[in-house]
């Protein structure tokens, strides 16, 4: 290589040094690239500064100074404390809130019941299979907006009226206005619960890698999986009792209009996390299914083949194998399942698209509470994308 | 406007036409042969469509006044529904040329949002509509009631105020569309439901019992209703409200649509004036229109009283009597500058 190429560049250099920076192909890609960014960025600029001329040609004021002033307006679920005396900023972080605990609680909930239908659907049960099968094909074919309608208007809105709320165990009730059950006060020293609650999950995964080494080591089992729960649920408990169980509840009753006190959920919320998970869960199933058939047929056969037993096969064999395939469609489905959650204001939940709403019609500042909701949105779907290519790392081909 | 066409196509697209629109709507108007006015999604005696999609309405009446006295033909006006979040965009972008949607006249909509307001087509107020089976019969009872509103209005922050002054609880349940409210409100969701009395009227009629439901005696509000412009376009701005002034003036001058004909010859001198039929006056064209606009809009819309009697009055399903809403002349707050 090294003889030849000088040979080669030999006649280029001879002539004008202009004429072959024009042909250098490396100075080109540089050019174009300059240019595009040029390009991009003046067209920003441009829509920057003709948004705000216009704004300001028209009289409205501009700027995101209004975020300090007083809302003015309720929400109704609220995980921070908040009142119509708070700012906007806060009511729109307290929807923010609420879009992250309905997407949360439907992705734990959409995963889960997901890969249950997921392997249902490869049951050699002709029943469960075919079960699974129903089940995806309906929810995987109606618009979550549907469904979420279907929840709020179809379910939960004919259940009986607060006097005559459905008991359920455990002191709590259902009614059309949501679902009650008590709530725990702590008293002293509960917070000893707590912090049993961390050594018991410290201590499980000090446990864990010291199972692990000691099998690769000796060849040796250990029961970890056991002794962690054991440990997790036993420490707590036990700390709870030597304690003299230090708390109390304050239990839902019947009020003028509705129940009161006790810890309420609203219909909004239970349709829309019923509807998110249930929708978002027929697609996981397809992909864990997807992921499952991917394995080739000859992993089963050489763990049989071994002596491993079917249940083993599946935790040790395929499932890791499959998890590879699963986690990069995994992902997209999260990210659906959180902007799905905009839907919310079909029914009037109170998410960050419905606050944001609000405020704007209060304010009459579109323009920056549209980009702030593009903010968001795009910040929450990087951090899931991040995370989960992080996880997809984690689980991916670990070649020794 | 000193901009490129790039950056005003580009503007158009974030903004809607409002580089387009801010100047002189009327020239606008007058080009596209049709005046576009922003109306409710369907509210009974304000603007409401039937199901072969014609508006009706005192806010639609309205629009239609207007385009009587742009074109002399109240069939060029144009309707666009809009939801209560919606309105205000659609009239700073330029999507309507003016709002005659049931809107609260507000300070701070008169300042930071850019409009103007002037005049007051109805003179409302907020109160609450509950199911008679729970015997309430004040609002200061309601205390840990859910409470049905429509999201981004001034009732919203209404009921807050109340609430929180008067030291009761509630929990609001909030619905962009009003539709979406009142059937949460029929189907038991909440145990109030808040807007203007006029509206908790026209929407009792649409529950599923009507007589099942009682409208509270307490109004906690005042909610001036008008027509709203963009701010920076007096000309049009002054179209809008002389639309208004001319049919309260009729009533007052006691001239119909049956009788305008009669009163433009046969009229005292303020009459003849208004109706365009005075030598030599120059009322009409200076508002940049023609002469007979004030004619044009009793003669083919009518008075202000033929209009509300003809969509709120008491031989309408929703009987509401003038009240606040009468003229001057008759104990109500329905006055018109005059007419010279």
């Amino acid at each position: 290589m090294a003889g030849f190429a000088p040979s080669l560049a030999k006649p280029d250099t001879q002539q004008s040094s202009t004429s072959s920076l024009i042909y250098d192909p490396k100075v080109r890609g540089i050019f174009y690239q300059v240019l595009t960014v040029a390009l991009v960025a003046l067209f920003v600029w441009e829509i920057t500064q003709n948004t705000i001329h216009n704004l300001e040609k028209a009289n409205i004021a501009s700027g995101f100074g209004f975020l300090q002033g007083r809302a003015g307006f309720d929400i109704a679920q609220t995980l921070l404390p908040y009142s119509s005396d708070s700012t906007y900023g806060r009511a729109l972080l307290i929807g923010l809130l609420n879009t992250l605990q309905v997407a949360f609680f439907g992705i734990i909930t959409a995963s889960i019941l997901g890969f249950v239908v997921g392997i249902a659907r490869l049951s050699k049960n002709w029943l469960i299979a075919r079960l699974a099968q129903v089940y995806v094909e309906i929810f995987r074919n109606i618009p979550p907006l549907l469904v979420i309608l279907f929840w709020y208007k179809g379910v939960i809105a004919v259940l009986p009226q607060a006097r005559d709320s459905i008991a359920l165990p455990l002191a709590s009730y259902l009614n059309n206005r949501g679902l009650f059950f008590p709530k725990a006060i702590w008293g002293n020293g509960a917070w000893m619960v707590g912090v049993a609650l961390v050594v018991a999950i410290v201590a499980s995964i000090v446990i864990f890698r010291w199972a692990r080494a000691r099998q690769a080591r000796t060849g040796q089992q250990f029961r970890s999986g056991w002794t962690a729960i054991v440990l997790i649920i036993g420490l707590p408990a036990a700390t709870f009792l030597a304690l003299g169980s230090p708390v109390t509840f304050d239990y839902p009753i019947a009020g003028r209009f509705n129940l009161t006190g006790g810890s309420t959920v609203g219909p909004e919320f239970i349709s829309l996390f019923l509807a998110l998970s249930f929708y978002t869960a027929s697609f996981i199933a397809e992909i864990v299914r997807g992921g499952i058939m991917a394995v080739a047929k000859g992993q089963t056969e050489a763990a049989s083949a071994l002596g491993l037993r079917p249940g083993v096969t599946t935790r040790l064999v395929i499932i890791p194998q499959a998890m590879r395939i699963i986690i990069p469609p995994l992902t997209s489905q999260f990210l659906n399942l959180t902007k799905n959650s905009s839907l919310a204001v079909a029914v009037g939940f109170a998410d960050v698209v419905a606050v944001g709403g609000t405020m704007l019609n209060q304010t009459g500042q579109a323009v920056e509470i549209v980009a702030l909701w593009l903010v968001i949105y795009l910040s929450l779907s990087v951090t899931t994308a991040l995370f989960m290519n992080w996880f997809n790392a984690k689980m991916a081909l670990v070649e020794r | 406007m000193k901009k490129t066409i790039l950056s005003a196509a580009i503007g158009a697209a974030v903004l809607g036409a409002a580089s387009a629109a801010s100047a002189a709507t009327l020239a606008d108007v007058k080009a596209k042969g049709v005046v576009t006015c922003g109306v409710s999604q369907g509210i009974p005696g304000f603007s409401n469509p039937n199901d072969k999609g014609d508006w009706s309405g005192i806010d639609v009446d309205y629009c239609r006044g207007i385009a009587a006295a742009v074109f002399g033909d109240p069939s060029k006006a144009k309707f666009v529904a809009l939801s209560s979040k919606d309105r205000f965009p659609a009239l700073q972008s330029g999507e309507v040329d003016v709002l005659t949607r049931n809107t609260t006249w507000t300070i701070s909509r008169d300042t930071s949002l850019g409009f103007n307001f002037r005049t007051v087509n109805y003179y409302d107020g907020q109160g609450f509509m509950v199911k008679k089976s729970l015997n309430v019969k004040s609002a200061l009872e309601l205390s840990g009631a859910a409470v049905c509103v429509q999201q981004g209005t001034t009732t919203e922050l209404n009921l807050a105020d109340y609430f929180k002054a008067n030291n009761l609880q509630y929990n609001p349940v909030v619905f962009e569309k009003e539709a979406d409210a009142t059937s949460a409100y029929d189907a038991g969701r909440c145990d109030v439901y808040t807007t203007d009395q006029s509206g908790l009227y026209a929407i009792r009629l649409k529950m599923k019992n009507p007589d099942e439901n009682v409208v509270l005696p307490e109004v906690i509000s005042k909610e001036p209703l008008g027509p709203a412009v963009r701010q920076g376009d007096d000309q049009w701005f002054d179209v809008v409200s002389w639309v208004h002034y001319a049919m309260v003036s009729a009533e007052e001058f006691g001239i119909t649509s049956k009788n305008v004909d009669e009163m433009k010859t046969k009229g005292g001198p303020d009459i003849k004036r208004m109706l365009g039929a005075e030598e030599g006056s120059k009322i009409g064209t200076d508002l940049g229109l023609t002469n007979d606009w004030a004619y044009n809009i009793v003669k083919t819309v009518g008075n202000y009283g033929e209009v509300f009697a003809r969509n709120l009055g008491p031989e309408t399903p929703i009987k509401i009597e003038r009240g606040l809403n009468a003229l001057w002349t008759k104990g109500g707050l329905q006055y018109a500058p005059p007419i010279r």
